[in-house]
C-alpha cells in the first residue's frame, strides 16, 4: 500500500542508491565533457583550456573516424545477420524432439558464459592460427592452403568470433518464442494448404518478429561497445578499428585525452541516436 | 460431395491404443456429431479424418478415393479448431483469404469470395481488425469464414462453441445449423454438450474409449439406446438406471426410465419415495427422489408449477411403454 508515509519512507531509503548511481554516472560524464574541451596531452604535459569544439572538429574530420563508423556498422550488421538467422535455425532445430535435449540445450548456451577475452584468444590461437589452428589443419587435410584468418579476413574473423558469443543469446530468446507458438495455428495453416516454407514465412516468422526485434535491440547496445575481441586479435589493425576502438587509441596510444574524450562523447551521441531509432521500430513492433 | 468412409481405422500413441479398429460411414451432406466422455478419442478421430494425425492402420476414403496417406491440404476438408487458431498478425480479411492465397487463386476471385463469406457471417464491420481486437463470438465467426471460403467437401468442428458463453452458444448453434442447411455440405462436429448433439445432428456417433457404442439419429438414440452407456449418455437429465429386484420384475438385469416418463401422484403408485433436492427451472421442475431399496436417487421431471417440496412423500409410476430393459452386460433387451 502506497500511503503518503510509506512513499516518503521508500524515497528516503532509495536516496543513497540513487545518489550513488548519479555520482557514478555523472562524474565520468562531466569529466569527459570537460576534457573534450581541453588540449590535454599528459605525456607532453599540455593541459590547456578552451579548445572549444576544436577537438570535435578534429575527431570528425579525420578519415579514421568515417572508416571506424563504417567498420562498426559492418561488424554490427554482420553479427546481427549471423546471430538472427543462425538463432532461428538453431531454435527450430532445438525445438524438435531429440534425444538428450536437455544436455544439447545447455551446450548450445555455453558460449555465452565464456568471457569475451578468453573466447577471442581461444579462437585466435586454437582455430584461426595459420600454423597450428584447427582450421589450418582442416584445410591441409583436404589439400588446401591454410588461411591466415586474422590478417586475410580480419573483420570477418572478428564477426565470426562475436557471432559465436552471441548466438546462444539469440537462440535462447527465439527458442522460447517458438515454443510459445500455438501448434493449432500451424495445423490450421497446414489444412489451409500452406507448405512448410509458407508455414514458416506466414506463421512462424511473424510470431517471432517481436523476439527478433528484442534480440536486435539488446545485441546492438552491447555490440556497439565491442572492445576485447578486437584488442586481443588484431589490435585494431587491418580495418578492424571500430569507433570504440578509435577512442581507445586516441586516449591511450596517442595519449590525447582531449581528442579521445570528444570521440567518446560523439560515440555516446551516436549510440543514443541508434537506440532511439531502434526503440521506435521495436516499440511499433511490440505494440501490434 | 463429402462422403467419408472409415474402414478399420486404428490409432495408437506408442503402446496405448486410443482408437481400436473402427468402421464408420458418413454420407454426403450429413451433419454428424461425435459425442462421448472426455478422453474417449473424439478429437483424435477428427484429426485422423483431417489428416493431422497418421492412422496406425485401416483406410480412410473420401468420396470413394483412398485418402489415408494424403496430406491434410489435399483432402479438401476444412477444420474449425476449439481455440479458433486464427493467425494473430493478420487482419480478418487476410485470415479468411489465407487458404485461397495458398491455393494460388487470383486476387479478384479471392476478394469476391472473402466479401461473400463476410456478408454471410456478418463480419463486414470488423473485416480490417485483427483477431486480438475481436470478441470470442466474432473470432468464432472468422474461423468459420476461413473454413467456408475454401468450399470444402466437408467441415470438421472440434468443440467450436465450448469457449463461448451460454447465450452466444445458443446463437452460434443456430447459425451453424442454418449454414449446414444452406450449404448442404457434410459436417462432422465434436462436442460433449447434450443439447448441441441432440439439436444439430442428423446422426450421432456415441464413442466410449475409442469404441463406437451406437450410431443413429438423435431420436433413435433417445428411444432405443443400445446399451446402458448410451442410455445414460443421451438425454438430459440422465436416464434413471435401476438394478436389482425391481429390474428382475421386468425380466432384466437393469431397467432404465427417463426422468420425463414418470407419473406423479399424491395417493399411490408403483414406487414411493421422499423428495430431496428440487431444481425449479420455471418450465420444468426436477426432483431428486430417494426411494427405499434403490441404490441411487431417481431424477423425476414434473411440470413447472408443482406444489411439492423437500421432504414430501411422492408416489411414482413409470410409464410402462417407456421402460428400457438391459441384460447383465448392459445390452438392450428388445
Ligand atoms: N499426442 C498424443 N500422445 C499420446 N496420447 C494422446 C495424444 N493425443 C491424445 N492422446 C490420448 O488419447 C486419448 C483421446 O484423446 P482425445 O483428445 O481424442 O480425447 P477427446 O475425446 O477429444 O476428449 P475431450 O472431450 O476432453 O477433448 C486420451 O486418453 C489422450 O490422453
Ligand atoms: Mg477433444
Amino acid at each position: 500500500m502506497a500511503t503518503q508515509h510509506s512513499r516518503s519512507a521508500a524515497r528516503a531509503m532509495m536516496a543513497p542508491a540513487v545518489f550513488l548511481l548519479l555520482v557514478w554516472m555523472l562524474v565520468p560524464l562531466i569529466l569527459t565533457l570537460w576534457f573534450s574541451t581541453l588540449d590535454y596531452r599528459p605525456l607532453r604535459g599540455t593541459f590547456d583550456c578552451c579548445e572549444g569544439l576544436g577537438n570535435y572538429v578534429r575527431f570528425v574530420s579525420s578519415s579514421a573516424f568515417w572508416d571506424s563508423i563504417l567498420t562498426t556498422l559492418q561488424l554490427l550488421g554482420g553479427v546481427l545477420l549471423i546471430t538472427v538467422v543462425g538463432g532461428i535455425g538453431l531454435a527450430i532445430l532445438l525445438d524438435q524432439p531429440i534425444w538428450g535435449q536437455g544436455v544439447v540445450r545447455i551446450l548450445v548456451i555455453a558460449p555465452f558464459f565464456v568471457m569475451p577475452t578468453v573466447s577471442a584468444l581461444v579462437w585466435k590461437n586454437m582455430f584461426m592460427n595459420p600454423v597450428n589452428g584447427l582450421f589450418a589443419h582442416a584445410f591441409k587435410a583436404v589439400g588446401l592452403e591454410p588461411v591466415d584468418w586474422l590478417s586475410q579476413f580480419p573483420l570477418f574473423s572478428i564477426i565470426l568470433i562475436v557471432s559465436w558469443q552471441w548466438l546462444p543469446f539469440a537462440t535462447l530468446i527465439l527458442l522460447t518464442a517458438i515454443q510459445s507458438l500455438d501448434s493449432e495455428q500451424l495445423e490450421a495453416a497446414e489444412m489451409d494448404g500452406a507448405g512448410p516454407l509458407s508455414r514458416f514465412g506466414y506463421i512462424t516468422l511473424p510470431h517471432l518478429a517481436r523476439s527478433i526485434t528484442v534480440v536486435v535491440l539488446i545485441q546492438t547496445i552491447f555490440l556497439l561497445s565491442i572492445f576485447a575481441e578486437i584488442f586481443v586479435t588484431t589490435g585494431g589493425a587491418f580495418g578492424t578499428r571500430t569507433l570504440t576502438y578509435l577512442v581507445y587509441q586516441r586516449v591511450i596510444e596517442s595519449q590525447n585525452v582531449g581528442l579521445g574524450s570528444a570521440g567518446g562523447i560523439i560515440a555516446v551521441i551516436l549510440a543514443n541516436i541508434v537506440a532511439a531509432i531502434l526503440m521506435r521500430v521495436v516499440g511499433k513492433n511490440l505494440d501490434a | 460431395m463429402g462422403r467419408i468412409t472409415l474402414d478399420k481405422v486404428r490409432k495408437a500413441f506408442g503402446d496405448v491404443e486410443v482408437i481400436p479398429p473402427l468402421d464408420l460411414r458418413i454420407e454426403d451432406g450429413e451433419f454428424v456429431v461425435f459425442v462421448g466422455p472426455s478422453g474417449c478419442g473424439k478429437s483424435t478421430l477428427l484429426r485422423l479424418i483431417a489428416g493431422l494425425e497418421d492412422v496406425s492402420g485401416g483406410e480412410i476414403r473420401i468420396d470413394g478415393t483412398d485418402a489415408t496417406h494424403l496430406s491434410p491440404a489435399k483432402r479438401g476438408l476444412a477444420m474449425v479448431f476449439q481455440s479458433y487458431a486464427l493467425y494473430p498478425h493478420m487482419t480478418v480479411r487476410k485470415n479468411i483469404a489465407f487458404p485461397l492465397k495458398m491455393a494460388g487463386m487470383d486476387k479478384a476471385e479471392i476478394d469476391r469470395r472473402v466479401d461473400g463469406a463476410a456478408k454471410v457471417l456478418n463480419l463486414s464491420s470488423y473485416i480490417d481488425r485483427r483477431p486480438g481486437q475481436l470478441s470470442g463470438g466474432q473470432r468464432q465467426r472468422v474461423a468459420i469464414g476461413r473454413a467456408i471460403v475454401r468450399e470444402p467437401s466437408a467441415f470438421l468442428f472440434d468443440e467450436p462453441l465450448s469457449n463461448l458463453d451460454a447465450a452466444l452458444r445458443v446463437g452460434m448453434r443456430l447459425e451453424i445449423s442454418e449454414l449446414h442447411k444452406r450449404l448442404a455440405t457434410t459436417m462432422i462436429y465434436v462436442t460433449h454438450d447434450q443439447v448441441e448433439a441432440m439439436t444439430m445432428a442428423d446422426k450421432i456417433v456415441v464413442l466410449r474409449a475409442g469404441h463406437i457404442e451406437q450410431v443413429g439419429s438423435p431420436l433413435e438414440l433417445y428411444r432405443t439406446p443400445r446399451n446402458t452407456f448410451v442410455a445414460g449418455f443421451i438425454g438430459s437429465p440422465k436416464m434413471n438406471l435401476i438394478e436389482g429386484a425391481e429390474a428382475e420384475k421386468h425380466g432384466a438385469h437393469t431397467i432404465g426410465v427417463r426422468p420425463e416418463h414418470f407419473q406423479i401422484s399424491a395417493e399411490g403408485g408403483t414406487w414411493t419415495g421422499t423428495i430431496g433436492v428440487s431444481e425449479h427451472l420455471g418450465s420444468d421442475t426436477f426432483f431428486h427422489v430417494t426411494v427405499p431399496g434403490f441404490a441411487e436417487p431417481l431424477t423425476i421431471r414434473a411440470g413447472g408449477e408443482v406444489d411439492l417440496h423437500y421432504g414430501d412423500t411422492i408416489h411414482l409410476t413409470p410409464d410402462a411403454s417407456q421402460i428400457h430393459r438391459f441384460d447383465a452386460k448392459g445390452l438392450r433387451l428388445s
